[in-house]
C-alpha cells in the first residue's frame, strides 16, 4: 500500500484472476509417535479443495485432528506425507523462509483471544506490525499506519480511538476482534479461524460470526471454520466437512448436513448440541 | 421467594440475603455482586446465568469466602448454611464446611487440579482430611468415584498426574473430587465451558445422574442458557450484579418478562435461522465502577423502551406469579417495546 492510498481503498476485496480452487488439500497424512510404541494418526488421508470466496465449516470433537489438519494447512507442521496447495502452488515443498513470506497470504485465528495476542503490544503496535509484513514500505511512516489501522479497527467493529490500549483493557468478545483484525491486516486470501468462539460468551459469539460473515461477504475472503459445535457452524458455512479420527467421514452443503446427517456419528454430534427443554419450535433441529 | 424472612430460612439449606460484594481498586469501587438474594433447599437446583462480568462467579465464590480480600470486601448481606452465617463465621469453622458440606467445580479442570500431584493424592485427601478416613480405605474410595464419574480402569488410572487426562476426563475427575465427601451443596462454576459438546453432554448428564443418586443440590452457573435449562429447576438470570428475573426453569422459557432474559434467548446461535445475520444484544454490559442510579439494562434497549425505564432509582423485584420473580421497570417488562421479536 503507498501512502496515499485512502483507508477505504485499502480494504477492497483480494480477488485473484485465477480460476483454479484456491485450496487444494491432497491426501494429507500426520502421524504422531505416541506413547508405547503406536503411532497417533493425527490425520489419516484428508483431501478435499476449497474455491475462492468459499466458507468450509471442519467439525469434529477434541481429538479428531482438526486442530493438526489446521496446523498442517498453515505450515506449522510438517506432513509425514501429502500436499498442500496454494493458487495450485505447493507449500510443503518450499523452503520455510519463502513459506513465511507466503503465510501473509493464509492467516490464522485462533481460539483464546487471551493467550493468542502479546499481551506487551498495544493494539496499534500488534496492527502495524502485522501491516507493515506486507507493505513494507509503510514502516517508519507513522501516519499511513496510524490510518491503516484506524480502518483496520473499525472494520472488525473496534474504536480507532482505543488503538493505543494493550490486550488486557479489552473484553474477551474485544480482542477476538482485534485477533481477527490482525489475521486480516496482511490482506490475506485465506483465513483458518480455529475454534473463534468457543471461548466466548453465547451472547458474544453471534456478534463474532456476525462479523465473520460479513468480512466474507466484503472482502471476498475465503474461509476454514473449525469448531467442535455443529449448530455455531451451520450459519457460517457454505459446506460442512465432518471429521472423526483423522478422516472426513461426511462433507456436504451445511443445511443438508445439520438437517439431513447421514453419518452416526454426524448425528452424535448433533444430538449433544445442547438444547432448550421447552419453547416448541424454537428448538434447534436435529 | 427471593425474601425469605427470618422465620422461614430454615426452611432452606441455604438462603443468601441481599449479598453485597465490592471490589475495592485504584480505579474505584467495583460493585461486583450488588443485592442479590437467592435460597436452595435440600435437593433442589439453581441456575445462575448471566454475561461474563454480571456477578454470577464472585456469587458463589462469596459464599465459600474463596475472594482475596482486600481487594474484595462484603458490604452487606448474608448467606445462611443451616442457620450459620457463611460470610462472618470464623475461617476455621468455615474449613470444615468447604469441601466437605459445600463442594466446587470450577471452570477450567486444567487449572484447578495440582499438575504436581497424582490424581490419587488430590482425591483422597479430603476423605482424610475431613473425615479421618486412613489412606488404604480412601483409597479403595477413591477409586469407586472415579469408577462412578465412568472413568474406565480406574485402579490404574487414579496413579496418573492430571496432565494424562483429557479435558473432559480431567473434569470427571473434578466432579469426582467434589462429590468424594458427599456434600449437600455441589457449585459448580461453568465446568463444562471449556469442552466439546459431545464431551459437556457427558458432564452434563454425569452431574444430572450423580445428583439424583447422592441427592445434592447443586448452583450451576453458565453463561449458556439452553445448558441451564437442561440441569436446573431454578433460574436466577443476572445482570451487572443483580438478578433482573427469577423463575422456575420452564416458567423462564415460555414467559420471560425481563427484556434481558428475551435478549438472551433470542441470541443462543443454535436457535437462529441461516442465512440472516444473528441477533446480538446492542451495546455493552454495563461499568460496574459507575452503577447508575436507573434501570442498569436501559442504555442497551431500543429508544422507546430506553425512554420508558426506571432513570432515577433501581428497579425492585417484584413477585409476578407464584415463584416468578422480575425486576419491575417498565421498560424492560414490556415485550411490545422490543425491536422485531
Amino acid at each position: 500500500m503507498r501512502a496515499s492510498t485512502t483507508p477505504s481503498e485499502y480494504f477492497t476485496p483480494f480477488l485473484s484472476p485465477l480460476t483454479m480452487a484456491l485450496l487444494e488439500v491432497d491426501s494429507l497424512v500426520k502421524h504422531f509417535p505416541g506413547s508405547r510404541g503406536r503411532t497417533v494418526k493425527a490425520v489419516d488421508g484428508v483431501t478435499f479443495s476449497l474455491e475462492r470466496g468459499q466458507v468450509l465449516g471442519l467439525v469434529g470433537e477434541s481429538g479428531c485432528g482438526k486442530s493438526t489438519l489446521s496446523r498442517l494447512i498453515m505450515q506449522l507442521l510438517p506432513p509425514t506425507s501429502g500436499r498442500v496447495l496454494l493458487e495450485g502452488e505447493c507449500l510443503s515443498s518450499l523452503p520455510p523462509a519463502v513459506v513465511r513470506r507466503r503465510r501473509l497470504d493464509f492467516q490464522m485465528v485462533f481460539q483464546d483471544p487471551y493467550a493468542s495476542l502479546n499481551p506487551r503490544l498495544t493494539v496499534f503496535s500488534t496492527l502495524s506490525e502485522a501491516i507493515a509484513a506486507r507493505h513494507p514500505g509503510m514502516v517508519g511512516n507513522r501516519t499511513a499506519c496510524t490510518e491503516a489501522v484506524a480502518a483496520l479497527m473499525k472494520r472488525v467493529g473496534l474504536d480507532a480511538r482505543a488503538m493505543r490500549k494493550y490486550p488486557h483493557e479489552f473484553s474477551g468478545g474485544q480482542r477476538q476482534r482485534i485477533a481477527i483484525a490482525r489475521s486480516l491486516a496482511p490482506e490475506p486470501r485465506l483465513i483458518i479461524a480455529d475454534e473463534p468462539v468457543s471461548a466466548l460468551d453465547v451472547s458474544i459469539q453471534s456478534q463474532i460470526l456476525n462479523l465473520l460473515q460479513g468480512l466474507v461477504r466484503d472482502l471476498g475472503l475465503t474461509m476454514i471454520f473449525v469448531s467442535h459445535d455443529l449448530s455455531v457452524v451451520k450459519y457460517i458455512a457454505d459446506e460442512i466437512s465432518v471429521m472423526y479420527q483423522g478422516k472426513l467421514v461426511e462433507t456436504g452443503p451445511a443445511e443438508e448436513v445439520f438437517h439431513h446427517p447421514r453419518e452416526s456419528y454426524t448425528r452424535r454430534l448433533l444430538d449433544a448440541v445442547p438444547r432448550i427443554r421447552f419453547g416448541g419450535d424454537r428448538f434447534p433441529p436435529g | 421467594m427471593l425474601r425469605a424472612k427470618d422465620s422461614f430460612s430454615c426452611l432452606f439449606m441455604l438462603s443468601m440475603e441481599n449479598l453485597k460484594t465490592f471490589f475495592h481498586t485504584r480505579e474505584g469501587v467495583i460493585r461486583a455482586v450488588d443485592g442479590v438474594s437467592l435460597e436452595l433447599s435440600r435437593g433442589g437446583s439453581l441456575g445462575i446465568v448471566g454475561e461474563s462480568g454480571s456477578g454470577k462467579s464472585v456469587t458463589c465464590y462469596s459464599l465459600l469466602r474463596l475472594l482475596p480480600m482486600p481487594p474484595a470486601r462484603f458490604e452487606g448481606g448474608s448467606a445462611c448454611f443451616e442457620g450459620r452465617d457463611l460470610l462472618t463465621m470464623p475461617v476455621k469453622e468455615l474449613r470444615a464446611i468447604r469441601g466437605r458440606r459445600i463442594g466446587m467445580i470450577f471452570q477450567d479442570p486444567m487449572t484447578s487440579l495440582n499438575p504436581y500431584l497424582r490424581v490419587s493424592t488430590q482425591l483422597t485427601e479430603p476423605l482424610r482430611v475431613h473425615l479421618g478416613i486412613g489412606k488404604a480405605g480412601a483409597l479403595d474410595q477413591a477409586v469407586a468415584a472415579l469408577q462412578a464419574v465412568g472413568i474406565a480402569d480406574a485402579e490404574q488410572r487414579i496413579h496418573s498426574y492430571p496432565h494424562e487426562f483429557s479435558g473432559g476426563m480431567r473434569q470427571r475427575v473434578m466432579i469426582a473430587m467434589a462429590l468424594i465427601t458427599r456434600p449437600d451443596i455441589l457449585i459448580a462454576d461453568e465446568p463444562t465451558t471449556a469442552l466439546d459438546v459431545t464431551v459437556q453432554k457427558q458432564v452434563l448428564d454425569l452431574i444430572g445422574r450423580r445428583r439424583e443418586e447422592l441427592g445434592t443440590a447443586v448452583i450451576f452457573i453458565s453463561h449458556d442458557l439452553a445448558v441451564v435449562s437442561g440441569v436446573c429447576d431454578y433460574v436466577h438470570v443476572m445482570y451487572g450484579g443483580r438478578v433482573v428475573e427469577a423463575a422456575p426453569v420452564r416458567e423462564l422459557f415460555e414467559n420471560p418478562l425481563h427484556a434481558y432474559t428475551r435478549a438472551l434467548q433470542r441470541s443462543i446461535p443454535a436457535l437462529q435461522e441461516k442465512g440472516k445475520p444473528l441477533y446480538t444484544i446492542p451495546g455493552m454490559p454495563p461499568d460496574l465502577s459507575r452503577p447508575t442510579p436507573g434501570c442498569a439494562f436501559a442504555p442497551r434497549r431500543p429508544a422507546r423502551a430506553r425512554a420508558a425505564c426506571l432513570a432515577n432509582h433501581r428497579p425492585e423485584l417484584v413477585e409476578t406469579s407464584p415463584g416468578h420473580w422480575v425486576q419491575d421497570c417498565p421498560g424492560c417488562r414490556d415485550a411490545g417495546l422490543d425491536d422485531a421479536f
